[in-house]
């Protein structure tokens, strides 16, 4: 062996090919089967896409590095479910490009806290997270409501997600900056067709307290209110089996 | 600078100077109102920048034809200084941060200065600024002198650094502006992974030109790794950077892979970036400078054949261990479990071959603060790697996983063992490429040492006390059967030791700080006649350049 390596390391070109060789097998057969094996990511019926509004919010949640400081991400872990809900099941991040699961919790983990606050909450937890958790570590985020959301390219950013593998259509590509208006003005002609083509299910309101106007702010909470409820398979009956094994 | 160039190099700097400035321009015009056009300005004025430096020196005269029986040192002269300085940002920015987590108003509600947008500037300046330009820098010193060939040509190797630095400023700008793709030590977009791509590929061309002109019949061990480290890199990469933009006047895009598929990708690439990045390549820096200062040739040529190979099969397997417990498939979790504990082996071969080295020179590590530092980075380097595989095991890893331990670990790792080789080796360095038998001063190098392992050992145990006392607070239950604690209970716990890693991270600063002024003192004193290379290779003549 030892002396098959005393030639090898006389050619430049046998070692590079012997480092490519060592260094792609590992690779290879732990992330080529990922996209082949069915049962890597559960099916879900009710699995819904983003609405424009709630991407243009996780986009801003990507912007601000917020996965810095918290995981989406509930561990198989008594604990972890006890503190956050069920744990988190593949085919919630199916359509998150990139995921964010994170890596570190520094704040609490977020993958279930859609519904857990009220819009109220988070908005002044935004604007000074100290005025509602008064030995909070995070930064403050107020500018979030005064800067109009961009929403002209919103056409553009669901066309990538569907070159990606999203199943956007061509109607909520063509209605993206509308419908990203219509969420979060629930009087207007505009919220309909985001029930129509999101489900009747999806929060329609004024995320930040302000219909007139779109903000980083109602993005944000509008994503933040989403996560977790994309779809229910991580509390239907069916996982029932799985929960009372544990 | 210009100097050392021929005139058909000045033409080609001319050139390439050009095309960036064109393709800068390209991004300024389809950006518009995007960040991208920022960048694309940036890269205008560097490149103008550039050609009017080369173009106010082009009447120089021709470099000698002696030239070409010397090495070429000037890049890694000039990637010592950038290494510094990007040390310097990285460490203060970390530190800041840091001090944030105590004080959570030092971000003065800027949306630029908070923690978010903050922590990748410190983690790229770090890993890549300060890292990346050592590497490279050391990369030109050790592939010449191992093989006894000079660089191929004078233009590479500035193209190499330059370009390199380039992309680093356009990731850290890009963080303050908010321009990430969010996946962790990979966060630039695509335009700036497509620029790397470019950088990298001419990178190892330049290696392989050097190895085909080596006068050596052997390639030295600090090669293979240097090899392993520019390969596997590239791989690496591309694979995870691989994304589509919303279109080509927009800074956004999105990652081809998703959810489960995209967790793995991205942490085979962190985990391998740990490895061929932070680790590959500064085992070459060690396998060169450890015994040429020491004095001693390098203990056990087996344990280097079986832990390169070792490092280079197994660690790309092994990134799956930062996903226990998730939705990713068990099995995976199983093998990157297997593999990290097995990694032990390679890592403690390589690790014990660096102080086995030592046997002989103890005398030395007592009295040289610079060979210290690449003793203690070894040292650390054998803690780090066991902390490493026992943090893999899975059910250490339901405690740690998502704690300060993790943050302790990756310190451990970065402080104590990267930089502590890399300041180990550039103080080796710098002398020689000045013509100098000594630093400017040996007493800073000392107080620099001790700074550097105070703050290291403050910070580590900060955080493995409070990474620790995280993961049970977290899982403690009440006779009752409920949880003990709300996680913000946790995070009050965790003040303290928040405080003590700032003060840790403050004094490797100030280690940083010494260094510099110490490595600028130096390069002043070196006599200004002595601008040309170092010493004419030993033996035989040098071949000839292109």
């Amino acid at each position: 062996m030892f002396g098959f390596h005393y030639r090898l390391e006389r050619s430049a070109m046998g070692l590079v090919l012997a480092v490519i060789a060592a260094g792609s097998v590992g690779g290879l057969i732990e992330i080529a089967p990922l996209f082949t094996i069915d049962e890597t990511v559960e099916k879900a019926a009710d699995m819904r896409v983003y609405t424009p509004l709630e991407l243009a919010g996780r986009n801003i949640y990507i912007r601000e590095g917020c996965y810095a400081c918290h995981s989406q991400m509930i561990r198989t872990l008594r604990d972890e479910v006890d503190r956050y809900g069920p744990y988190s099941l593949a085919v919630e991040s199916q359509y998150d490009h990139p995921m964010l699961w994170g890596s570190k919790r520094t704040g609490p983990d977020l993958a279930r806290v859609g519904g857990k606050y009220s819009d109220q909450w988070h908005v002044a937890h935004m604007i000074n997270p100290r005025d509602v958790v008064p030995v909070s570590k995070m930064p403050r985020y107020g500018w979030l409501a005064q800067n109009t959301l961009e929403t002209e390219d919103l056409g553009l950013h669901l066309k990538a997600q569907r070159r990606v593998g999203v199943p956007y259509t061509d109607e909520m590509i063509a209605n993206a900056q509308a419908d990203a208006y219509g969420q979060t003005a629930p009087d207007s002609e505009h919220a309909k067709g985001v029930a129509q083509r999101y489900g009747e299910a999806t929060q329609v309101r004024a995320f930040d307290g302000d219909p007139g106007r779109v903000t980083e702010m109602d993005a944000m909470v509008a994503y933040l209110q989403i996560l977790g409820r994309l779809t229910d398979a991580a509390h239907s009956p069916a996982d029932k089996t799985a929960e009372a094994k544990r | 600078m210009i100097a050392q160039l021929t005139i058909q190099e000045r033409q080609s700097a001319l050139m390439i100077l050009g095309g960036l400035a064109l393709a800068g321009l390209a991004l300024a015009v389809a950006g518009g109102q995007d960040l991208l056009a920022a960048h694309g300005w940036l890269t205008v004025v560097c490149a103008l920048a550039g050609l009017f430096y080369v173009i106010s020196g082009y009447f120089e005269p021709e470099p000698s034809p002696e030239r070409l029986a010397r090495y070429y040192d000037e890049p890694t002269k000039a990637g010592v200084v950038i290494a510094m300085i990007w040390a310097i940002a990285g460490l203060f920015v970390g530190d800041w941060v840091a001090w944030q987590l105590v004080f959570p108003d030092l971000a003065f509600e800027g949306a630029w200065s908070s923690f978010g947008r903050l922590r990748p500037i410190h983690t790229s300046g770090v890993i890549f600024g300060f890292g990346g330009n050592a590497l490279i820098a050391t990369s030109f010193h050790v592939m010449q002198r191992a093989t006894r060939a000079r660089l191929p040509d004078q233009i590479t190797p500035w193209f190499v650094l330059l370009g390199y630095n380039l992309f680093c400023v356009i990731a850290a700008t890009g963080y303050l502006m908010g321009v990430t793709q969010s996946k962790e030590y990979a966060e630039p977009e695509w335009y700036a992974d497509i620029w790397l791509a470019i950088v990298w590929v001419t990178y190892f061309l330049l290696f392989l030109r050097t190895l085909a002109r080596r006068q050596e019949p052997h390639i030295y061990v600090a090669n293979w790794y240097y090899m392993a480290f520019i390969l596997l890199v590239a791989v690496l990469h591309v694979v995870n950077n691989l994304a589509v933009p919303i279109s080509f006047g927009s800074a956004k895009s999105y990652s081809v892979f998703s959810g489960v598929q995209d967790a793995m990708t991205q942490w085979w690439y962190g985990h391998n970036a740990v490895a061929f990045f932070l680790t590959a390549g500064f085992l070459g820096m060690l396998y060169y400078f450890l015994p040429v200062r020491a004095g001693r040739p390098i203990y056990s040529y087996r344990m280097s054949i079986i832990s390169f190979w070792g490092i280079t099969f197994m660690y790309m397997w092994a990134g799956s261990h930062h996903l226990h417990f998730t939705a990713l498939p068990q099995w995976v979790q199983t093998l990157g479990m297997t593999f990290s504990v097995m990694l032990l082996v390679p890592s403690w071969a390589s690790a014990s071959n660096a102080l086995m080295t030592l046997n002989g020179a103890w005398t030395k590590v007592r009295d040289d603060a610079t060979l210290r530092f690449m003793t203690v980075a070894a040292i650390f380097y054998g803690i780090s790697t066991f902390e490493g595989s026992f943090m893999a095991i899975r059910a250490v890893n339901s405690l740690s996983h998502y704690t300060d331990w993790t943050i302790g670990h990756v310190h451990a790792g970065a402080l104590g063992w990267v930089a502590m080789i890399t300041f180990g080796s550039i103080y080796a360095l710098v002398p020689k490429l000045w013509n100098l038998d000594t630093m400017y001063s040996g007493r800073l190098v000392e107080l620099h040492f001790w700074l550097a392992l105070s703050g290291t050992l403050v910070y580590v145990f900060a955080m493995w006390n409070s990474g620790i006392i995280q993961g049970l607070m977290w899982r403690s239950y009440t006779e009752a059967g409920t949880l003990s604690y709300s996680f913000i209970d946790s995070l009050v716990a965790m003040h303290p030791y928040y405080i003590a890693r700032a003060v840790g991270g403050l004094l490797f600063l100030l280690g940083a700080l010494v260094g510099f002024y110490n490595i600028v003192m130096t390069i002043r004193t070196a006599s200004a006649a002595q601008d040309e290379s170092d010493a004419p290779v030993l033996g035989a003549a040098v071949q000839a350049g292109e």
